[in-house]
C-alpha cells in the first residue's frame, strides 16, 4: 500500500516507522526543516518538505495514487483540510484523521472523513475500564452499524440474578455473547444462568443501552 | 437576527461594528481577549473568548440560531472548519469564509463554501489600477512612442 502521512511529529514518525517495517510504501509530509531532517536520517529519505494543506504539496507527494492518507498533525482543523483535499481533489479512497477534541469525531464524519482517532477518547476509555470495573464499559463502537459491544457486571440486586438467559427479557436488538463467571468465560446460550458478579458481554444497539444498563445494574 | 463572526482582527472587528450598526445581534469570537480591543467603543454586541473550531464555543455564541456566519481568522483551515460546522451541522443560512490561499479557496468554493480570497482580490485590484494608469498615460501623451516621419 502507498500511505501518505501528513505531519512528522511523534505520532507521524512512529506511524511511518511501523508502516515501513510492515513493508508499505510511505511518504511523510512535514513543514519544518529540522523535523524533516531527523526523520530522513532515521527512516531513509521518506520526507517531502511542505505544507500538506496545499494542493501543490499533495500533488507533488503523488497523493492521487495513495491508498490511504493519514493526517496526524496536532491541529484538528489542519487534519480536516488535509483529508478533505485528499478525498475531494485527489480521490484518495481512504482518509484517517487524528483529532484532539473528541466532539470533532461526529463533525469529521459528517464532513466525509472515513475514520478518526482521538487520543483523548482512547485514554478516557482506558481510564474507564481501569477505574470503573463495576460499571458498564464500552468495549467497541461499531459506528457504521450503530452497534456497541459492551461489558457489564450483574449487580446483586438485579432481577436477572439466578435466572437463565432464556428466562430474561432483554431489550430488543440485544445479543448476549458471553458470560464470565469466576474468571471462566462461556459463550452465552439459552441455558446460561446469571449470578451476581458475573460479567456479561453483549452486542446492543446504542439506543438500547440504557435499558440493558438498567436491567443488569439496577 | 444573530450574526456570528469568528476572528476579531481588523476585518472581524470592522465587520462587527458595521453589522451592529445595521441592527444585527452580533456575537464575535476570538481565542485572544486582547483582540477585542479592536472593537469600536460603541459596539453593543457580545464578545466570546474561545476556539472557533470548538462546537461548544460556537454554541455559546448562538450558532444554532444564527442567520449569518463569517469566518475571518488569519488561519485558513480554522475558517474552513468552522464554516463547515456552521453550514453542515447547524444549517446557518448564510456562511462566508475567508481563505488566503487561492488554490484552497478554489477547492472549497467548488465544494460549496461561499469564499472570499483577499489574495486574489488584492492582486486583481492592483492590476486594474496599473492598467488604468497605463491607459491614462497613453491618452495624456498620444504622440509618446510614435515614430517621427519627415
Amino acid at each position: 500500500m502507498y500511505v501518505v502521512v501528513a505531519g512528522g511529529g511523534k505520532v507521524g514518525f512512529y506511524l511511518a516507522k511501523a508502516l515501513i517495517a510492515e513493508g508499505h510504501e510511505v511518504l511523510v509530509i512535514e513543514r519544518e526543516a529540522r523535523k524533516a531532517e531527523i526523520i530522513n536520517e532515521e527512516l531513509g529519505s521518506v520526507v517531502l518538505r511542505g505544507d500538506a494543506c496545499e494542493a501543490s504539496t499533495l500533488s507533488e507527494a503523488g497523493v492521487n495514487r495513495a491508498d490511504v492518507v493519514v493526517a496526524v498533525t496536532g491541529h484538528d482543523e489542519d487534519n480536516l483540510v488535509i483529508c478533505q483535499m485528499a478525498k475531494k481533489k485527489f480521490n484518495v479512497p481512504r482518509t484517517i484523521a487524528r483529532i484532539n477534541n473528541p466532539k470533532n469525531e461526529q463533525i469529521f464524519r459528517l464532513l466525509g472523513i472515513d475514520s478518526t482517532v482521538s487520543s483523548t477518547d482512547l485514554i478516557m476509555q482506558q481510564i474507564e475500564q481501569e477505574l470503573h470495573a463495576q460499571a458498564l464499559v464500552h468495549l467497541r463502537l461499531l459506528r457504521d452499524a450503530d452497534l456497541e459491544l459492551i461489558q457489564a457486571p450483574v449487580a446483586p440486586q438485579s432481577a436477572v440474578v439466578g435466572k437463565k438467559l432464556r428466562e430474561i427479557r432483554f431489550p430488543k436488538e440485544t445479543l448476549i455473547l458471553a458470560v464470565v463467571h469466576d474468571g471462566t468465560t462461556s459463550v452465552g446460550s439459552a441455558d446460561t444462568r446469571l449470578e451476581a458478579g458475573d460479567l456479561v458481554i453483549a452486542l446492543t444497539r446504542a439506543s438500547r443501552e440504557p435499558e440493558l444498563r438498567a436491567l443488569l445494574l439496577a | 437576527m444573530i450574526a456570528v463572526i469568528l476572528g476579531c482582527g481588523r476585518v472581524g472587528a470592522r465587520l462587527a461594528s458595521v453589522l451592529d450598526q445595521e441592527g444585527y445581534d452580533v456575537r464575535i469570537i476570538d481565542r485572544n481577549t486582547d483582540a477585542f480591543r479592536r472593537l469600536s467603543p460603541d459596539f453593543r454586541g457580545q464578545a466570546i473568548v474561545g476556539s472557533g473550531i470548538d462546537d461548544d464555543v460556537l454554541m455559546r455564541a448562538g450558532i444554532d440560531k444564527a442567520a449569518v456566519f463569517a469566518a475571518v481568522t488569519n488561519d485558513d483551515n480554522t475558517n474552513i472548519m468552522a464554516s463547515q460546522i456552521a453550514k453542515v451541522l447547524h444549517h446557518v443560512p448564510k456562511v462566508i469564509t475567508r481563505i488566503y490561499d487561492p488554490s484552497r479557496e478554489d477547492t472549497y468554493h467548488t465544494l460549496g463554501l461561499e469564499t472570499v480570497c483577499p489574495t486574489t482580490l488584492g492582486a486583481q485590484l492592483i492590476e486594474q489600477m496599473l492598467d488604468a494608469y497605463e491607459k491614462q498615460k497613453k491618452e495624456a501623451q498620444p504622440l509618446a512612442g510614435a515614430e517621427v516621419k519627415s
